[in-house]
């Protein structure tokens, strides 16, 4: 009994051994990847947009045939423990996926049934889940009408309804503006400091960084990074500055100790490393008599991130 | 009940109340074509030409083609039913919440056979209605008449649902409504008996599974036909079976909704 106890406790959420998925017009999405998530972790899946993300979280979710390999959830395995394994998942895919001609309350009331849920508990669920996510006053409306964050807070709402025990989220919060995604940050939060393991896949790396004690970058249909969030973000060693001058810049403009590049007559771009700080910079700037109107942060973090980590995985491999 | 049992019994419920929910919420399409069809032919084959055409097989042929009439009406409409449901959650991707879920895939096979059948038996009990205004109707056999309908309505039903999985688009779900099902509808002994044909031509009509269901209806409504009950039974049944285990074959291997 106590044996099982522990057993449940040390359980990993997702268990996922050499993964391979070659599509039938011969893409391979997926080159044998393996993964572990951690029930309670929070995990961020990042990468470039056709890296494997979204093929990796469809064979999880039974969307997509795995090619080769094996996937458990909860430690039942997708092949022959298929229905306990699915009854552990809730997916808000990246795509909307509802019947955009139905009202709110069907679409959450018909996932819970077909999760087994009788009626009167699933309306006990809509009610909590669509009012947290705000969308309860809206349960009889057609979702057609809805705006696209509403349509991604129901797809939340939707696989919360049979409460799993793992939440797959692919870029939950694409195209939502700024408010509606603290919100929902605030809520998927909540959500796993209640017990629920998350799996995101984000472009946002503010994202990641805001919620994910984990993560996982996929490039080309294999890991390329598993680690900790925060020791990934000390790779990132290498902040980009925009500094605006009030004066146009020299042609030859250069600063001691940084690698800039000028822009255009009015903008610098300056690498600072994060053994470097911002009063070496003005120190170098104010002799050259270059007076700075704004300064701002370059937002590509991720980008850069993925540039970084890529270039260095494909100098290991050369 | 195991929990499997019963996460699939709460399943298919949900399945059916969702097909009889979309049935009801778009009438207009789904209930009322048929019954203008059938008005159509009942006043042009049945009264304007019917009256000139005279008796066919001891009955008068208004009372000859209504069985045809239904049947027909049930047929395609058990196919439409399931083939638009089914494809229009592939085409919106909503058949990805069904996916993603734990139900076994006969309960989601039966689940669609069940929203056909509700839809072809309302609209066969609608076109009895409308034959109660030109021809009388009696029944002589009414389980044989029941069971012939509901068998045929499954078996069509089935065959939407495999039509429904291999579409990849639009026209995909309207050709073979077009050049298969009505043709072999029209042919299948619908408004005549194949006993007025030539030899050649019966022997090719008996190839053509839709007139054993036409006439194993018939025969429940007149107590008799061109084809004996038992065959009409053992063909539609044998069809019930060959559809059933090929839709759960193509469900267990995820063509037409799993990459």
């Amino acid at each position: 009994m106590a044996r099982d106890h522990q057993k449940l406790l040390t359980m990993n959420a997702l268990t996922i051994t050499g993964l391979k998925k070659t599509y039938d017009n011969s893409i391979k999405a997926l080159n044998g990847i393996d993964l572990t998530v951690e029930q309670g972790d929070f995990f961020a899946v990042l990468g470039p947009n056709g890296a494997g993300k979204t093929t990796a979280i469809g064979i999880v979710s039974s969307l997509v045939t795995a090619t080769e390999g094996s996937v458990k959830v909860f430690d039942y395995d997708l092949n022959t423990h298929k229905e306990q394994a699915k009854a552990c998942i809730g997916l808000v895919p990246q795509e909307i996926n509802f019947n955009q001609f139905e009202p709110l309350l069907n679409i959450v009331m018909n996932q819970a049934g077909y999760y087994g849920i009788s009626r009167g508990e699933a309306l006990k669920r809509a009610e909590k889940y669509l009012g947290e996510l705000q969308l309860w006053d809206r349960r009889a409306d057609i979702s057609r009408g809805l705006s696209g964050g509403m349509k991604r807070r129901l797809m939340i709402a939707r696989a919360l309804m049979h409460e799993p025990r793992l939440l797959i989220l692919d870029e939950p919060t694409a195209g939502v503006d700024i408010e509606i995604r603290r919100s929902m940050w605030r809520f998927l939060r909540k959500l796993n400091e209640q017990g629920t393991t998350i799996i995101l896949t984000t472009h946002y790396l503010e994202e990641a960084e805001n919620l994910c004690r984990n993560v996982a970058i996929i490039d080309k249909g294999r890991i390329i990074v598993n680690d900790r969030m925060s020791n990934v973000l000390r790779k990132l060693h290498v902040q980009t500055f925009l500094l605006t001058s009030v004066q146009p810049l020299p042609s030859n403009m250069t600063i001691n100790g940084f690698v800039t590049r000028r822009v255009d007559d009015l903008t610098l771009e300056v690498d600072m490393t994060s053994e470097q700080n911002l009063n070496q910079l003005f120190s170098e700037l104010t002799p050259a008599n270059i007076e700075v109107e704004s300064m701002r942060t370059k937002s590509n973090r991720l980008e850069e991130l993925f540039i970084r980590l890529i270039d260095v995985k494909d100098e290991q491999e050369s | 009940m195991s929990n499997t049992l019963a996460v699939n019994w709460v399943g298919y419920k949900t399945l059916v109340r969702k097909e009889i929910t979309r049935i009801l919420r778009i009438w207009i399409q789904t209930l009322v074509p048929p019954c203008i069809t059938m008005t159509l032919y009942f006043v042009i084959f049945g009264n304007l030409i019917g009256s000139r055409i005279g008796e066919m097989g001891g009955y008068s042929y208004m009372q000859y083609i209504a069985p045809g009439l239904i049947m027909m009406s049930v047929i395609s409409s058990s196919y439409g039913n399931v083939v638009s449901s089914f494809f229009g959650a592939k085409f919106g991707n909503y058949i990805e919440e069904i996916t993603v879920s734990p139900l076994a895939n006969i309960t989601v096979l039966l689940g669609f056979i069940t929203g056909g059948l509700v839809r072809g038996l309302c609209v066969g009990l609608i076109v009895s209605c409308v034959a109660l205004f030109f021809t009388d109707i009696e029944v002589q056999h009414p389980w044989i008449t029941l069971s012939v309908v509901v068998l045929t309505s499954i078996v069509f039903s089935m065959a939407g649902f495999i039509n429904a999985i291999f579409a990849k688009n639009f026209e995909g779900i309207s050709v073979i409504p077009t050049f298969v099902l009505t043709p072999l509808t029209y042919l299948g002994g619908v408004f005549y008996s194949i006993n007025l044909l030539p030899e050649f031509w019966q022997n090719v009509s008996r190839a053509n599974p839709i007139l054993y269901m036409v006439n194993g209806f018939r025969y429940g409504f007149l107590g008799e036909s061109d084809i004996g009950i038992g065959t009409a039974y053992a063909i539609i049944i044998a069809f019930v079976i060959l559809l059933g285990v090929f839709c759960v074959h193509l469900l267990n291997k995820g063509t037409g909704i799993r990459s």
